[in-house]
């Protein structure tokens, strides 16, 4: 939002046709973060794992740009490959999620009857514990590793995919166009992934969106409860962990990551916002209130 | 109305029963033989088939569930397998502790971020409202124990105002107990305000924009008449609901809060417990926060036609 925005003459021109602020430096900060990722994946400035214990606890400066662990290991390799960790968590639990809501969503919303009534009454008691709650109880099921991770909080999230899902395919097949479908004579299942599953697509999208942002703040925080990513390997959320016990030392320990993370979510939760006002009906009209 | 009441409570039952079904099969999934867990890998093979029988474990699973289903609504939650100690006892002291730092920073952030999301939306694009909800939107993005970190590193460190690590109960040391949790209710209350106040702006900015809001404008209401009668009254109920959420949430997210400022809570007895794969306990804490969310929300719901009358009349 700039300031030109705010002046009434601005507003009631027709708005040139840019995406809103937030989608912007949303959009500017998730794209910066998974650019780190991607590069973290594949190169980093030191070896995130090396030990160096001549340069222990040492500060920011030219040698290491953001100082050096408890271990001498750098920290800028150390978040640059947390990060890739992170994204790459990310994307595999909110795809995870998504596939399984949507599936159980649709096929409770098509079949109706009493494969909804079941399917609903597990999803809601699912929905009855809160999402990092059922995520440290699968956890203690599944084993507390990367893929434990995407496995607990895949679960834990899917049942608000299906609910959401479940709802709009309800209420589309009421729709005259997907009357229409039948009565030309498509099967059921064209129907669905023609007609039904494309207009499922938008509050899938805005969900998702906001998921990202849980799933990095979940991962974190298992990982700094010790129950996430098993060191060495460097997680944001472990990092924070294990410079605790160092505050006074060396406080840029603690700074750091959670700086990462912060951004990190910053950027995701102002696109959720810009996706949103863009996607749900009941926000439409309220575009840039944001 | 009573009616009303009657379809809710009616509505949380089942969702208890699935809740503890849930909790049930969840911890029974956990891989490992509770019976070896609790005699160690030393055991001989006669002792554990003696105490499988003794923990029922050689029954069909449902009537396991049957057993401790029926255990369960006498209020027994079996004895913690590392230190012996009563469940049931243990979880509920542990959650009190939880409950207290909760309620605390939920009620004070109400307080504030209630009226401060009312008056971001009255002055919609103003620079007001871009300061709160820019602020807003920022604490919602610093995750709690991070929050946590850097006050423990201000407040606990730098300046040595406030203590470290530690708990004293309530009952013990009043004055200590309001120090040791003055940083942790803090914490939680700044992550929350973050949280109510984008609720509350976003349903005040839905009901501003209704014709009764002009026309109480135009009725020559003065604007904090028209606030408070009209505005606040109509767009109060999906902030309400938010709050009942959110303590759910705490409680089931307490757990990281009460790592950073080391709180014997609930959170942290679920955590401890999983490192241990004590299960009895691990059973107590999921089903304890999984029935007071339900039961949260119950009452939330419950309480929900003061605010908005219209619900009732479904």
């Amino acid at each position: 939002m700039t300031q030109a925005d705010l002046s009434p003459a601005s507003q009631a021109r027709p708005r040139p046709q840019l995406p809103p602020t937030n989608a912007l430096i949303g959009g500017f900060i998730v794209g910066t973060i998974v650019l780190v990722a991607l590069i973290g994946a594949v190169w980093t400035p030191y070896d995130p794992l090396k030990l160096d214990f001549t340069s222990r606890f040492q500060s920011p400066g030219a040698e290491h740009w953001l100082g050096a662990d408890e271990f001498g290991r750098d920290v800028l390799s150390r978040l640059m490959t947390g990060a890739s960790t992170s994204v790459w968590i990310s994307i595999l639990t909110v795809t995870f999620a998504v596939l399984v809501g949507t599936t159980i969503g649709v096929v409770a919303g098509f079949l109706r009857g009493w494969t909804d009534r079941v399917l609903m009454a597990v999803n809601n008691a699912m929905l009855a514990f809160p999402g990092l709650l059922l995520a440290l109880g699968l956890l203690a099921v599944v084993g507390a590793n990367q893929y434990g991770i995407v496995l607990a909080l895949g679960v834990a999230y899917s049942p608000s995919v299906a609910r959401i899902v479940r709802g709009t395919v309800l209420s589309l097949r009421e729709r005259e166009f997907i009357e229409s479908s039948r009565v030309l004579g498509n099967s059921e299942l064209y129907t669905m992934f023609r007609h039904v599953l494309p207009n499922c697509i938008a509050p899938i999208s805005v969900l998702a969106t906001s998921m990202f942002g849980w799933v990095i703040l979940a991962e974190s925080a298992l990982s700094f409860l010790g129950l996430g990513v098993p060191p060495p390997a460097p997680t944001w959320g472990n990092m924070l962990a294990s410079a605790r016990p160092f505050m006074d030392q060396a406080a840029f320990l603690s700074i750091f990551p959670g700086i990462c993370i912060s951004i990190a979510l910053l950027g995701i939760n102002l696109l959720g916002d810009a996706v949103r006002d863009r996607f749900d009906p009941r926000m439409r009209g309220m575009r840039g209130s944001h | 109305m009573l009616r009303f009441v009657f379809a809710r409570v009616g509505m949380a039952v089942p969702t208890l029963l699935l809740v503890s079904i849930a909790v049930f099969v969840l911890v029974r999934m956990i891989p490992g033989d509770p019976a070896q867990l609790l005699l160690g890998d030393l055991a001989d093979p006669d002792s554990l088939a003696d105490m499988r029988q003794r923990m029922g474990l050689d029954k069909s699973v449902f009537q396991q569930f049957v057993i401790w289903f029926g255990n369960l609504l006498t209020g027994d939650l079996g004895s913690s397998i590392t230190t012996g100690q009563d469940v049931t006892a243990l979880v509920s002291s542990r959650f009190l502790i939880s409950a207290q730092v909760v309620l605390a920073a939920v009620l004070f952030a109400a307080l504030v971020a209630v009226p401060a999301g009312i008056i971001a939306a009255w002055r919609q694009n103003g620079v007001t409202d871009l300061f709160l909800i820019g602020t807003a939107t920022l604490l919602v993005s610093i995750p709690t124990f991070w929050l946590g970190l850097l006050m423990l590193l201000l407040f606990g460190v730098k300046l040595s105002w406030l203590p470290v690590v530690g708990y004293v109960p309530f009952s013990q040391d009043a004055m200590g107990a309001v120090l040791y949790l003055l940083m942790p209710i803090a914490t939680l209350f700044l992550h929350e305000i973050g949280i109510l106040i984008r609720m509350s702006r976003a349903s005040t900015l839905e009901v501003l924009r209704l014709d009764y809001v002009t026309h109480a404008r135009a009725k020559g209401l003065s604007e904090r008449a028209v606030l408070t009668r009209h505005v606040f009254r109509n767009s109060f109920g999906p902030t309400w609901t938010l709050i009942g959420l959110v303590l759910g949430n705490l409680l089931g997210g307490i757990a990281v809060v009460e790592t950073v400022f080391t709180i014997p809570g609930l959170g942290r007895l679920l955590v401890d417990s999983i490192y241990q794969r004590d299960y009895p306990v691990i059973q107590g804490c999921l089903l304890f926060v999984a029935v007071t969310y339900v039961l949260v929300n119950l009452a939330v719901d419950l309480l929900y036609p003061l605010f908005d009358p219209k619900v009732t009349a479904e």
